[in-house]
C-alpha cells in the first residue's frame, strides 16, 4: 500500500505561488499549466490551497477552481476563504473532491460537520497549522499562520475527528519551505492521537523524507517547493517523482 | 424513446457529478445527467454515483422515485448500469452501514473494514490500490504494470456470488473493487480520478452494447 504523495499548491489570486515559513509568496506560473504537467506525471493527488482568500474575505476562487477541476484527472482538495455551506455545495459541483478548512474551524467548527453530512466524511480535509513555541511547545495558529489560536495540535485534531473530519493535513510552519524535511515529533504526536489518515506537510526535500513521515505514522505526505523548484538556485521547474522510484522507496 | 450512444449519469443529489461530467468530456464521451424517472427509465447507458453513507445515498434515490426506475430500467430493459464508489454499494442488497434496503441489482451486502490489529492504517481507506483481476471483465480484462485506482471508501462488498467479482485490491485485507453480473457493473474506486485508467475504464462502458 503506496501511501500518497500529494503536491501541495498554493494559489495567490489567479497565480501559483510559494511561500517559505508562509512568507515572502514568490510567483511561481500559472495553475492550469501545472496541473496538465502533474497530470502527465499521473500524481496521486493535488491540494490547492488558496492564501489570499481569507485574508481579502474574498470567498473561494469559483472560476479558477472550475478551470482546475475540467482539467485535473487525479482526486484534488481545496481549502481558502471557505466560510459557509453553501461555498461548499458550490465547490462539490464544480467537481472539487475535498474541502479543505482551517480558519473557519476556530469560531464555526460545526461546519466540519456540515460538510462531511454533505459529502461523506472523506471528502472533508482539516489543515492544522502548527509552531513549535519556545515555551509553550506546539500551538495551532489559524489566518495563514498569523494568529495564535492557543490550542494544542492534537486537542484540535481529536476535537475536529470527533466533528466528522475524514483527514488531517498537519502543516508544519516553522519547516515549511525550507526543503530539509518534516516536523517528525510533531507527525507522529498527532497521527498517533487520531484514528483518522494524517497527511503530513512542511519541509519536504527529498524523497526519503516522506519515508521518514510515513515511518512515525503519517498516511500520506504533502510537498510544495520539491515539486515546484530544482536545484540550489530554486529555479521554477514542476517535477514529480517516478511512479517506480516511490513504489521502491515505501516498498 | 431511447437514446442511444449517451451516457446518462444520475444526478441524485449526493454525488460529486462535476468531476463525472468533467471526465467523459476529456474522453469525448457524450454524456448527460439526469434526474427524473422517466430518464432513467429512457437511458441508454446508466452511470450511478455517489458519496456519504447508504442511507442518505437510497433515501434520496426513493425522495426522487428513483428506484423502481432503476431496478425496471436494469431488469425489464437489460440497461447496462455502473456503480461507482457509494453508487456500487448500492447496487446491492443491504450494507452494515445503514437499516434501508439496497437496490438489489446485485446479490451482495457491505462491510465495514476491519482491518488486522497492527496494521497501521485508518479507516476510511484513502489511496491508490493495484486491481487484482479475479475474471476478464467488459471494463477490465488486463492489467498493467502501473494500473492503478483511487479509492476512497469505509465500507466495501461482499458478493454472495463469488464470480461476480471481475477484480479485488488489498487494503490490509482483500477487498472487492470491480464487479459484475451481466448488465450490472460497479466499481468502488473512482474512474472519474484515476488517471487515463480511468478514462480507459469509462471509454469501454461507453462502448458496452445499449
Amino acid at each position: 500500500m503506496k501511501p500518497r504523495v500529494i503536491p501541495s499548491l498554493l494559489l495567490r489570486n489567479d497565480g501559483l505561488v510559494k511561500t517559505v515559513r508562509y512568507e515572502d509568496a514568490r510567483y511561481i506560473g500559472d495553475p492550469i499549466n501545472a496541473v496538465r504537467i502533474f497530470n502527465e506525471k499521473e500524481v496521486d493527488e493535488m491540494t490547492f490551497l488558496d492564501i489570499s482568500a481569507t485574508t481579502k474575505s474574498s470567498g473561494p476562487n469559483f472560476e479558477l477552481m472550475e478551470r482546475i477541476a475540467s482539467e485535473a484527472f487525479m482526486p484534488f482538495a481545496y481549502g481558502g476563504g471557505i466560510t459557509e455551506i453553501e461555498q461548499v455545495r458550490k465547490l462539490f459541483t464544480l467537481g472539487v473532491e475535498k474541502i479543505v478548512m482551517n480558519t473557519v474551524l476556530s469560531h464555526n467548527p460545526e461546519l466540519v460537520t456540515q460538510v462531511a453530512e454533505v459529502a461523506g466524511s472523506s471528502s472533508v480535509v482539516v489543515s492544522i497549522d502548527v509552531r513549535k513555541k519556545l515555551l509553550s511547545g506546539y500551538r495551532t495558529f489559524v489566518r495563514s499562520g498569523q494568529v495564535n489560536t492557543g490550542r494544542h495540535p492534537v486537542e484540535v485534531a481529536q476535537e475536529m475527528q470527533e466533528r466528522g473530519a475524514g483527514e488531517i493535513l498537519l502543516n508544519s510552519i516553522d519547516n515549511e519551505g525550507a526543503m530539509e524535511g518534516y516536523d517528525l515529533d510533531l507527525v507522529e504526536l498527532v497521527s498517533q492521537a487520531v484514528d483518522i489518515p494524517v497527511i503530513a506537510s512542511g519541509g519536504a526535500g527529498r524523497n526519503e523524507h516522506f519515508r521518514q513521515a510515513v515511518d512515525r505514522g503519517a498516511s500520506a505526505v504533502a510537498a510544495g517547493s520539491m515539486f515546484v523548484y530544482h536545484g540550489k538556485l530554486r529555479a521554477v521547474l514542476i517535477t514529480y517523482p517516478d511512479y517506480d522510484d516511490l513504489e521502491d522507496l515505501f516498498g | 424513446m431511447r437514446k442511444d450512444g449517451l451516457v446518462s449519469v444520475i444526478d441524485y443529489g449526493v454525488a460529486n457529478i462535476g468531476s463525472l461530467m468533467n471526465m467523459h468530456r476529456k474522453c469525448g464521451i457524450p454524456a448527460e445527467r439526469v434526474s427524473t424517472p422517466e430518464e432513467v427509465r429512457s437511458a441508454g447507458k446508466l452511470v450511478l454515483p455517489g458519496v456519504g453513507s447508504f442511507d442518505n445515498g437510497m433515501s434520496h434515490l426513493m425522495e426522487r422515485g428513483l428506484v423502481d426506475a432503476l431496478r425496471s430500467a436494469v431488469l425489464t430493459r437489460g440497461t447496462p448500469i455502473l456503480g461507482i464508489c457509494l453508487g456500487m454499494q448500492l447496487l446491492g442488497r443491504a450494507s452494515e452501514e445503514g437499516k434501508r434496503e439496497g437496490l438489489s441489482l446485485v446479490d451482495a451486502e457491505c462491510e465495514r473494514f476491519q482491518l488486522p490489529e497492527n496494521s497501521g492504517l485508518k479507516v476510511p481507506h484513502q489511496g491508490w490500490g493495484r486491481p487484482n483481476l479475479k475474471r476478464p471483465g467488459v471494463l477490465l480484462d488486463k492489467v498493467g504494470p502501473k494500473t492503478r485506482f483511487y479509492f476512497s471508501h469505509s465500507y466495501h462488498m461482499v458478493c454472495g456470488d463469488e464470480s461476480n467479482v471481475v477484480a479485488s485490491a488489498a487494503y490490509g485485507v482483500e477487498f472487492t473493487a470491480m464487479i459484475q453480473a451481466e448488465n450490472v457493473m460497479g466499481v468502488q474506486f473512482h474512474p472519474e480520478k484515476s488517471h487515463r485508467y480511468g478514462m480507459e475504464l469509462l471509454r469501454r462502458f461507453a462502448g458496452v452494447a445499449d
